[in-house]
């Protein structure tokens, strides 16, 4: 027979071949160079590490990054939660605009957003002069060049990224079990907190995680909105890149991030089927 | 009743939330029309010059060329390796494939800062870099993952006996593909290919690490002009940006939509 299953599986191979050795040889292994150059560049050992315990400027920029990536999570999942939940109980019409918000603004490039964001929280931006012209401040308020900016550009990026999967989990709650909480007497808010919301803990840890992943790498928003007063660890990798030439230090930051994301990834899996996720996410 | 009102009152908050995240796009518009030269609100006097230069200069429209040039090859690229990787998965169908699909999907979650100096690292020795094949080949590996996720989402729906019954009706591999296989997996493709060239289109943060002068795309010029912060012709771009976006975005549903209409009703 000319389609036995073993030629099948064959030709299937075949068929993955061309793009799994390009990403091996183009991503893979310059990656694994990456991390070799962590232990290796400028000295043989753990050197690059170890400065981590004692450099001051290292320590603050990771900490900022884990605190701008942890606030900016908190929002973009108690917002994502709000949206997600008015999609699915709300009605047909309602819950098809409300997704082709999230989607457009999803597709809006990230330049764009953030040359907007620009125009309306700078001193004289829109904000600030609507603000002024209403006679709510007397002196513009700092928006930009501060975490305050990065964290509104960065939580309106994530926004669609935590509705996704929290929709995913929501749509599959058994709406039943609502109705027994209510006709055994439990009120709207009981029926909320002790049976919706944890019917939803895979959702919203998986939101969370993802979020706080792409948080963690996230570049073009603080280097623009940040103004060069916040630096994380994305922007402090192309500085040392492309102007200090401390590749070492580099890729001892990006093994962090590497490992980190990676580990992150595996707890979501735990969750949540990621092909829900990135599956939903775009299609 | 209690219920009631709070939802009510988060579908509010839901529709205000929505705002927030399509709004603030919108000012791109009025401060692209500024009868001035420098970045401000038009107060009462409107004027295109901004969207004339864009349209005259040859920095922005060479950087309009390059960009569609690279988003398409990409696309291209993009489209036909991802979508024979996500039929051979399919084919493949067990354990191992499952654990490869995962370590493909990679440039996708690894963040771009990495992805960038991956590339910037492996393309200075070989001279690729601020190269139309550096970024292309660079923009392929990000965004195949992109059209396998796509065309794989289609596949689950296709039924394998359709593959069956038509090799075993005598018709070789090869038009099985053409004629069964791909045509039921179609709306897959094409997003995917749509995803694939936007995925290019907007990229920054790998193409400032893997070019220089000679190879200058649109997110390029528009990240300057951001940084620069004083020429209203990155507004007038935004805007051609933001109309390119809901075009693509429109075209998508409408796909999608058909797909639906002719497919079992799958998820929202």
């Amino acid at each position: 027979m000319n389609g036995s299953p073993l030629a099948r599986i064959g030709s299937g191979w075949l068929l993955v071949l061309p793009f799994l050795a390009l990403v091996v040889a183009l991503f893979l292994g310059p990656i694994v160079d990456i991390l070799r150059l962590s232990v290796t560049d400028p000295e043989p050992g753990l050197g690059n590490y170890a400065a981590l315990m004692t450099s001051d400027s290292l320590a603050r920029i990771l900490w900022t990054t884990l605190r701008v990536c942890a606030i900016t999570t908190l929002f973009s999942v108690a917002f994502g939660y709000s949206i997600a939940y008015a999609m699915v109980h709300g009605v047909r019409r309602d819950r098809n605009w409300m997704l082709s918000l999230v989607l457009v603004s999803f597709w809006i490039s990230v330049l764009v957003r953030t040359f907007s964001w620009l125009m309306l929280l700078g001193r004289k931006g829109l904000v600030n002069e609507a603000l002024a012209g209403i006679g709510i401040i007397s002196q513009p308020i700092e928006f930009m060049r501060n975490e305050l900016g990065v964290l509104i550009g960065m939580v309106h990026y994530m926004i669609p990224y935590a509705v996704l999967p929290l929709l995913a989990s929501m749509q599959t709650i058994d709406t039943r079990l609502v109705s027994a909480s209510r006709s055994l007497g439990a009120t709207g808010s009981q029926t909320f907190w002790r049976v919706y919301l944890p019917l939803t803990r895979p959702g919203l840890v998986a939101a969370s995680l993802l979020v706080f992943i792409l948080s963690l790498g996230f570049y073009v928003t603080p280097a623009i909105l940040g103004g060069g007063k916040v630096l994380m660890v994305a922007e402090y990798i192309s500085v040392q890149i492309l102007v200090t030439l401390r590749w070492g230090t580099a890729a001892m930051l990006a093994a962090l991030m590497l490992f980190g994301v990676l580990g992150l990834l595996f707890v979501m899996s735990r969750f949540m089927k990621l092909s829900t996720i990135f599956g939903g996410a775009r299609a | 009743m209690r219920k009631g009102l709070a939802e009510a009152l988060n579908r509010y908050w839901a529709w205000l939330l929505l705002l927030f995240l399509v709004a603030p796009a919108l000012i791109a518009l009025p401060v692209s029309l500024t009868p001035k030269g420098f970045l401000s609100m038009p107060k009462g006097e409107y004027s295109l010059r901004h969207f004339d230069k864009l349209f005259t200069s040859e920095e922005w429209l060479s950087s309009f060329w390059q960009s569609a040039v690279i988003a398409l090859a990409t696309s291209a690229l993009a489209t036909a390796l991802g979508t024979a990787c996500a039929i051979g998965l399919w084919r493949v169908a067990s354990r191992l494939g499952e654990a490869v699909r995962a370590f493909l999907l990679l440039p996708l979650v690894v963040p771009p800062i990495i992805s960038a100096m991956a590339f910037y690292r492996l393309f200075v020795p070989m001279g690729l870099i601020d190269t139309y094949a550096g970024l292309i080949l660079a923009h392929t590996v990000l965004a195949s993952p992109l059209v396998l996720i796509t065309v794989s989402t289609s596949l689950a729906g296709f039924d394998p006996r359709l593959e069956q019954a038509s090799r075993s009706l005598g018709a070789s591999q090869w038009t099985t593909m053409r004629r069964v296989i791909l045509p039921s997996i179609r709306p897959g493709v094409l997003a995917g290919a749509i995803f694939a060239f936007i995925a290019s289109w907007d990229e920054i943060v790998v193409t400032l690490f893997i070019s220089k002068f000679s190879v200058y795309t649109l997110p390029r010029r528009m990240w300057n002009g951001i940084r620069e912060n004083t020429d209203p012709t990155v507004a007038a771009a935004a805007v051609v940006l933001i109309s390119i976006t809901l075009i693509f975005f429109l075209a998508q549903s409408l796909i999608a939509r058909r797909h639906r209409a002719s497919a079992s009703p799958g998820e929202a």
